[in-house]
């Protein structure tokens, strides 16, 4: 009994639920406010009646999410007071800046200008309207900059001193917290990522309507647009990723031995990076594996004979530093999260190109089961997303901010495992039902398909949209 | 002033933001019964904040990170020490949040009342926690020399607590109230200008027990000089609304929120978290804030962003400023 009402283990568990769940709306927030900006500009550029439409079926499909995020992640900013107070106060003076940055420049901006956009159609000109969706836009993206900045902190500690007095680390440069090289190359690729899953919720959107042979002449422009998104941002995904890598290795290289499951130091043809592999259930010794010879050289260090520590060294190195104890995390998540998350990604673009090979001049498959593959372009995609991030924090363990502060002495001490279960429980359930209704209405709008436009204004010969209201 | 100091009072300055604005939406959202016969009706009521009720939420956001940034030791004691009751705000706002963009996907009238009974519910109990929690903070609470709170939830349930619960739940609804009649027009306004002059009594009546019993029992001179304020206004915005001036009734009730807030942190100040148990253990403003760089950073930022926060925000209130009628909802589109 005990055991189940650990408060650490719930705490831990409580907060990576939610912040996944967080996490399946922000990447379509941020990729769909661009996506619905661009189709607006479009619009306001050409008169072209068809971007309208698109601009307001990828809207709704925006708006219904957007719900989520904002009030999923009300959930996040409170929570680190709640189950992880001995963690605030640690990190609170470096930590809250970001944070206190993200909520004044950032989501200001995007819960007004959202407002603005929805109710102020036919209330604004439409270039001053156009400019209300760019600003949610922008916030978006900037809050998602701010964020990962906090989240690179606990990744690799920069920019602070420590205050032994105090028993807390102490801001020194909010420059070198906000140009954390963590952060440099975990916010292109993140955002990048996001780009992806918008791609496969357009695609997928499009694909169903297309195997259906309806709504083409909106819904052939929206795929094309969706392709191509997938194909450029998985290439800046790519990029970034490897970038990502780098600084990941040179500053956390347990997470990269971990990824790798690579228990001995190895260089060179060595360093192989394995495409597969079957282990031992807890994953602690190889079976078989397929294994590609210099590659994870490549990607830690970018160089073919560079070496790639070992977990058993590093942990021997590890226990000189900080004592005895056992510095690895759970080695089977990071190693197949990290799997799932490349393959998923190049999966997609295998797709993406495929798909615009068969779409080329104006084609269109007939073969349902090609289109059937297109819709499961956006949970896939959302899924490389999640576990991504899983790899990310798991990997980071038994750190909650690395090398400074262990998970374990973070947690709220007078927080019982009972209040902590009540609430994990709570959550679970209201995000379990509101999962349902969110994925119902998601279905329902991409079903009713791009709305109908009234006639053009006989005197300018431009639509008059309607404002659409609660 | 030191920069601690000044953050105490910009802290503050976020929850009179927050409360003024947030407080007419908890308000409209409660008035649902009380002030709709059919659809049409709940759709003008709901669509009168409809624009705005995000940002006014962001208030809270914005003030939870500022709390965490300038007083991290004030954010961790607070945020375990009130743990179940604000997992019950967080479900309450986001029931509430939701709903707001759900209730219309859908034609079935089943569809909607459960939606309508979320917003209604998830108005109702951060208004009401909200207070809860303020009072007991001004009050004290049991804290240990780590200054982790050593109550329980049943704790912060004392009679002084739920009298300033209470009082928050009234001033918003009446709030709210009075925000329907200035941007309704027709039947609805009648409605809520009748239902305000009745629930601004009881509040009157409500909000003066509060205050006098904080008075006495924690007061400074500048608490009683706000809450002198804040009792004027109230009365002021009851007459003004008897007399159907709902503007000036509107403004007088955002200012007594504002000033029962000041109120409030007057009588904390220079304690953030009084300890009831032993006064050794109180979080202070000294005790619980963060070093002098991270103020700085931090006040830069306030002074640029927070002025033009508030002139676009303006700008959005400008742009919706006009009046709701059952003429304005378009028959449901589905
Ligand atoms: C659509 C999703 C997606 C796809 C296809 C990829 N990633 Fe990724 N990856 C993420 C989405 C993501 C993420 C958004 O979930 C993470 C979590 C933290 C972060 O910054 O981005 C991430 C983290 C992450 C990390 C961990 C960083 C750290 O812990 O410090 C590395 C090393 C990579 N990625 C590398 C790659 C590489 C080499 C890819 C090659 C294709 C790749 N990712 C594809
Ligand atoms: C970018 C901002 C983020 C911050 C500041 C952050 C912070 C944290 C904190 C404080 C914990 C709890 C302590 C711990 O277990 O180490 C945690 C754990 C976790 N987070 Fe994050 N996180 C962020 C983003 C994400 C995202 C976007 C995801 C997933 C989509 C995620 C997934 C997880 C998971 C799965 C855990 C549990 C790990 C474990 O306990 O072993 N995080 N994170
Ligand atoms: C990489 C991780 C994260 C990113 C990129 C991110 C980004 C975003 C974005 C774009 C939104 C806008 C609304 C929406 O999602 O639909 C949002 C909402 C929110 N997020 Fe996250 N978030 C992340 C994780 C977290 C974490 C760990 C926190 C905790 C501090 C957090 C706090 C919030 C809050 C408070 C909101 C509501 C803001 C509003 O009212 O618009 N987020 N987040």
């Amino acid at each position: 009994m005990n055991e189940l009402l650990d408060p650490l283990l719930l705490a831990r568990w409580q907060f990576g639920l939610t912040t996944v769940y967080h996490f399946l709306f922000v990447p379509i927030t941020i990729g769909m406010a661009t996506t619905v900006a661009i189709f607006q500009t479009a619009w306001v550029r050409t008169d072209k009646v068809v971007y309208l439409q698109l601009t307001k079926f990828f809207g709704t499909l925006f708006l219904i999410n957007f719900a989520m995020g904002v009030v999923t992640g009300i959930v996040q900013e409170f929570q680190f007071g709640m189950n992880w107070s001995e963690y605030s106060r640690f990190v609170g003076d470096v930590f809250g800046a970001p944070l206190a940055l993200e909520g004044l420049l950032a989501f200001f901006l995007e819960a007004t200008f959202i407002g603005l956009w929805i109710f102020g159609w036919d209330k604004l000109p439409r270039g001053l309207h156009l400019a209300t969706i760019w600003a949610t836009a922008v916030g978006t993206v900037l809050s998602a900059y701010f964020i990962i900045a906090a989240n690179a902190f606990m990744q690799n500690p920069v920019g602070f001193e420590l205050n032994d007095e105090a028993g807390r680390a102490e801001l020194v440069s909010i420059g070198e917290v906000l140009s954390n090289p963590v952060a440099l190359a975990a916010f292109p690729h993140t955002i990048a990522g996001s780009f992806m899953v918008t791609a496969g919720l357009i695609i997928a959107a499009a694909a169903w309507h297309l195997k259906r042979r309806q709504f083409a002449d909106a819904m052939r422009p929206a795929l094309k647009f969706g392709l191509w998104l997938m194909v450029g941002s998985m290439a800046a995904t790519f990029f970034f990723g490897d970038q990502l890598s780098l600084a990941m290795t040179a500053t956390q290289p347990m997470k990269m031995a971990a990824a790798e499951a690579l228990y001995d130091t190895a260089c060179g043809a060595d360093a192989s990076f394995s495409l597969f592999s079957i282990g031992t259930p807890d994953g602690s010794e190889e079976i078989w594996s397929l294994r590609v010879p210099y590659l994870l050289a490549l990607l830690s260090t970018h160089t073919l004979d560079g070496c790639v520590e070992g977990i058993n060294d590093l942990n021997a190195e590890y226990v000189e530093l900080w004592g005895p104890g056992d510095y690895t995390p759970i080695i089977w998540i990071t190693y197949w999260s990290f799997r799932w998350m490349i393959g998923l990604g190049i999966a997609h673009t295998l797709v993406a190109i495929v798909g615009l090979w068969l779409t080329r001049g104006d084609r269109l498959p007939k073969q349902k089961w090609v289109w059937n593959v297109a819709i499961w372009s956006f949970p896939l995609s959302l899924l490389a997303m999640s576990v991504g991030w899983v790899f990310t924090e798991m990997g980071r363990q038994p750190w909650i901010v690395f090398s400074l502060l262990p998970t374990e002495s973070a947690v709220s001490p007078n927080v019982t495992g009972l209040e902590v279960l009540i609430s994990l429980i709570a959550f679970t359930v209201v995000y379990g039902v509101l999962a349902v209704v969110e994925v119902g209405l998601i279905i329902r709008a991409i079903r009713k398909g791009p709305p109908e436009i009234g006639e053009p204004d006989p005197e300018s010969g431009v639509v008059k949209p309607t404002t659409t209201v609660y | 002033m030191d920069l601690a100091t000044l953050w105490f009072w910009i802290v503050a300055a976020l929850f009179v933001g927050y409360f003024v604005l947030d407080g007419f939406d908890f308000g409209v959202g409660m008035s649902l019964p009380f002030l709709s016969k059919d659809d049409t009706d709940r759709r003008v009521l709901i669509n009168t904040i409809g624009p705005v009720w995000d940002l006014n939420e962001t208030w809270v956001i914005v003030a939870g990170a500022a709390l965490f940034a300038a007083f991290p030791e004030w954010y961790a004691t607070l945020f375990s020490g009130f743990y179940l009751a604000l997992l019950l705000i967080l479900l309450a706002l986001i029931v509430r949040g939701v709903s707001f963009e759900y209730r219309h996907q859908r034609p079935e009238v089943e569809w909607k009342a459960r939606f309508d009974w979320m917003i209604i519910i998830g108005s109702a109990v951060p208004a009401l926690l909200w207070g809860v929690a303020f009072a007991n903070i001004v009050q004290g609470v049991p804290l240990d020399e780590g200054h982790n709170y050593t109550g329980t939830l049943l704790d912060l349930l004392n009679p002084y607590a739920l009298l300033g619960g209470l009082t928050t739940l009234l001033l918003f609804f009446t709030h709210g109230v009075v925000f329907v009649s200035l941007k309704t027009d027709g039947e609805i306004r009648e409605r809520a200008r009748k239902l305000a002059v009745r629930s601004g009594l009881i509040t009157i009546v409500v909000a003066a027990s509060f205050l006098v019993w904080t008075g006495f029992a924690f007061g400074t001179a500048w608490f009683w000089g706000f809450a002198a304020v804040a009792a004027l206004c109230l009365i002021g915005s009851w007459l003004m609304n008897a007399r159907g001036a709902e503007g000036w009734s509107f403004g007088l009730m955002a200012v007594t929120i504002g000033t029962a807030v000041l109120a409030l942190f007057s009588a904390l100040f220079p304690d953030v978290m009084p300890a009831s148990n032993d006064p050794a253990n109180s979080l202070t403003i000294a005790n619980a804030s963060s070093s002098d760089y991270t103020l700085t950073i931090m006040s830069w930022t306030a002074l640029i962003f927070l002025p033009l926060v508030l002139a676009y925000q303006g700008w959005t209130y400008w742009i919706f400023r006009k009046r709701l009628t059952r003429e304005h909802i378009p028959a449901a589109a589905h």
